[in-house]
């Protein structure tokens, strides 16, 4: 996206949902995982999605990370209306404006740390002539310096997670989604995890994360609580 | 990506199971070197087969006295004996009658053993004339082939084929010297080349043994052993009067030698009351074993088409297994940016490398196929002395031929065959939804 002279001093809109709903059909019955949820994400923003169990927030989230489309309403992301596009267009986006950090670290285990953190780079076109340049850099940034020939199964769960968010970054995303990122680490590795989020927040990044940890959720920005699919609260931190 | 990266991929995600893989690269390999062997044999038969009927000339004619069936010739009673086959008058008959034919061969053979002092060979006494040697390309390797003269003076003179020449004067050298055949002695003149044998002709006719053959004037032949064989068979005598044996005669065109042919049939037919003859074209057998030869190939294609498709399925096997292990991989890459197309390229690329793998360990095996055979002789040869004596010539003298066409067939259809059967695997997990991919244990 090209900033235009108002687009400076305003926060630039990355994405939009305007009224989305999803519902699950489940044998006979109805299950409205998203009951109309509409939210603008800025640029530069950190939002954490709240919620108990079953409100929607891995839905809301897979939405947003076009790896689902809503049963209705609106979703706008770097420009393009999603429901428009095709499968093949849609993945290119995924591609180009998301980064995708999961709870369980999912890297590839046939890949060493610095080639996990190249995969996005796999499927951007035209290809990056400096891909391996710039994911060395990226694994030196999130602390992996030392372990770039590593194979995922000898680092631990914070370094993996790490590597992940290395690999959401390489594409230069608009936006970093992230389900629990710190679900699967003890207190010191998750605070861990948050200063790296913390940091990338901080040079310009738009982050929305998944959460259930009141004390994870305060290091962001917003955070929006979900109940029943619909967005019960939008609260702003102070920092 | 660009391919090596993709090659590169496949063989690491490969590596994951290293035995599962290593056995569906087994399955393309055997049906690789099934194929690249198969042919490399059959081009060795077919190319003996053919060398031998070449041997034969493809502007001749052979003409053979067989023996005519039973019933044909009950009428002329088993006790006084019975007389058939070609007749000295059929030889001039086709010389004198058939403007095509430029030259042509009298032969009268029988099997006699050989004698010199102590040394006694089984051999194949041909009563001939000197064109013998030149029309059949039998080179003598020392002294002189038989004369003209050796024939009008009914000389007691004679040509050893090479083995005989061997056998009887392990030591000597034979010219000059005398042997025996039945009561009669015979001043070898002349010794012929190692010759391999020439192709069987006609179906009851075993392959020409040249090596065992002692050569002598037709005149003489006559004179001396005479158109009368008598045979003891179950206690009785068995009585034959057969005046010659074979008339091979060339023709100056290949394409004068159907029509020859035909004529020689008439004119044999004329004169035989019973098909006591038979008329051999050695052009013909080579355009049927050029037939043969693309009918055995196309069977054996056939079968190691089979066994690939075999090797096929066991990587379809393998890949499927592979997608559902790799599902949360899958819906990783998914969400990373991957194109559907992109899933797919990944996993055929992975097939491409295990069909690919497996077919240049088959052709490097199927390079092996000589070394293979020969080994597998040598052993029969060195443990097994009496196997080796009951198999059939073909067998002894059998070489391999790699055809170059079969290796580049083998390896395209192994990595065809990959590319087919594992479309479907890729597929599969191309149209995996992301999220229930990402969300697979
Ligand atoms: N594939 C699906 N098919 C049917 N129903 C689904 C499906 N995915 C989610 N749901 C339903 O949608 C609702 C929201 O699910 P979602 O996964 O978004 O919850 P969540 O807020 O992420 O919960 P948690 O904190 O447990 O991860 C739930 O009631 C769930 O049962
Ligand atoms: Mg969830």
């Amino acid at each position: 996206m090209s900033k235009t002279k108002e687009e400076v001093s305003e926060p630039v809109r990355v994405a939009m949902v305007r009224d989305v709903t999803k519902v699950y059909r489940l044998g006979g019955q109805d299950v409205k995982a998203l009951a109309g949820v509409s939210f603008e994400f800025k640029q530069g923003d950190f939002v954490a999605i709240m919620g108990t169990s079953g409100s929607g927030k891995s839905t809301l989230l897979n939405l947003l990370g076009c790896l689902d489309r809503p049963t209705s309403g609106q979703y706008l992301l770097g420009g393009h209306d999603v429901a428009t596009l095709t499968d093949e267009e849609v993945s290119r986006v995924r591609g180009r404006y998301l980064g995708f950090v999961f709870q369980s670290y999912n890297l590839i285990q046939q890949l060493s740390v610095v080639e996990n953190i190249m995969v996005p780079l796999s499927y951007q076109v035209p290809v990056r002539p400096d891909g391996r340049e710039l994911s060395t850099k990226l694994a030196t940034l999130v602390g992996l310096a030392g372990r770039l020939d590593h194979r995922p199964s000898q680092l631990s769960g914070g370094q993996q997670q790490r590597v992940a968010i290395a690999r959401a970054l390489v594409n230069n995303p608009h936006v970093i989604l992230a389900d629990e990122p710190t679900g699967n680490l003890d207190t010191a590795t998750s605070n861990e995890i948050m200063d790296l989020l913390d940091v990338l927040n901080k040079t310009g990044r738009t982050i929305v994360m998944v959460t259930h940890e009141p004390d994870i959720a305060e290091r962001a920005k917003t955070v929006i609580t979900l109940r029943d699919g619909l967005i019960q609260s939008v609260e702003q931190n102070r920092s | 990506m660009n391919v090596i990266q993709q090659l590169k991929l496949g063989f690491r995600s490969l590596m994951l199971h290293k035995l599962r893989s290593a056995l569906a690269v087994l399955g393309i390999l055997i049906g690789v070197t099934a194929v690249i062997w198969l042919v490399a044999m059959g081009e060795g038969v077919s190319y003996q087969a053919q060398q031998q009927i070449k041997d034969l000339g493809a502007t001749s004619i052979i003409i053979r006295t067989i023996k005519p069936s039973e019933e044909a010739n009950s009428d002329s009673g088993s006790r006084s004996g019975i007389a058939y086959g070609l007749l000295r008058s059929d030889y001039d008959r086709i010389i004198t009658n058939i403007p095509t034919i430029s030259a042509a061969v009298p032969m009268r053979e029988i099997s006699r053993d050989v004698r010199r002092d102590e040394y006694v060979v089984p051999a194949q006494v041909i009563g001939c004339t000197p064109k013998y040697f030149s029309i059949n390309r039998l080179p003598i390797a020392r002294g002189r082939p038989l004369a003209a003269s050796d024939l009008q003076g009914l000389e007691n003179v004679t040509v050893l084929a090479h083995d005989v020449a061997e056998r009887l004067f392990p030591i000597q050298d034979p010219l000059g010297r005398a042997i025996q055949i039945g009561t009669e002695f015979y001043v070898v003149v002349g010794v012929a080349q190692d010759r391999t044998a020439a192709a069987a002709i006609g179906g009851s006719f075993s392959a020409r043994q040249y090596n065992r053959d002692v050569y002598i004037p037709l005149n003489t032949f006559q004179k001396r052993i005479g158109d009368r064989v008598i045979t003891v068979r179950g206690g009785t005598f068995q009585n034959e009067t057969i005046e010659l044996n074979q008339i091979t005669a060339v023709v100056d065109d290949v394409a004068a030698v159907d029509a020859s042919a035909d004529i020689i049939r008439a004119l044999l037919e004329r004169y035989h009351k019973t098909v006591d003859y038979a008329v051999v074209v050695p052009k013909e057998l080579l355009e049927q074993a050029e037939t043969m030869r693309m009918m055995f190939n196309v069977l054996l294609l056939l079968i190691a088409g089979i066994s690939l498709v075999v090797g096929g399925i066991g990587i379809m096997n393998i890949m499927l297994a592979t997608v559902t292990e790799r599902t949360r991989e899958i819906g990783v890459r998914r969400a990373l940016g991957a194109t559907k197309g992109e899933i797919v390229q990944q996993f055929l690329w992975e097939t491409v490398v295990l069909s690919g793998t497996g077919g240049l360990l088959g052709v490097a095996v199927g390079f092996l196929c000589g070394p293979t055979v020969q080994g597998v002789r040598f052993a029969i040869k060195s443990f097994m002395p009496d196997v080796w004596l009951t198999l059939p010539p073909t067998i002894h003298q059998l070489e391999p031929r790699l055809a170059p066409w079969s290796i580049i067939a083998a390896f395209g259809i192994s990595v065809g065959v990959g590319i087919v059967f594992g479309i479907y695997p890729a597929r599969r997990a191309a149209n995996m939804d992301p999220i229930e991919a990402l969300r697979h244990e």
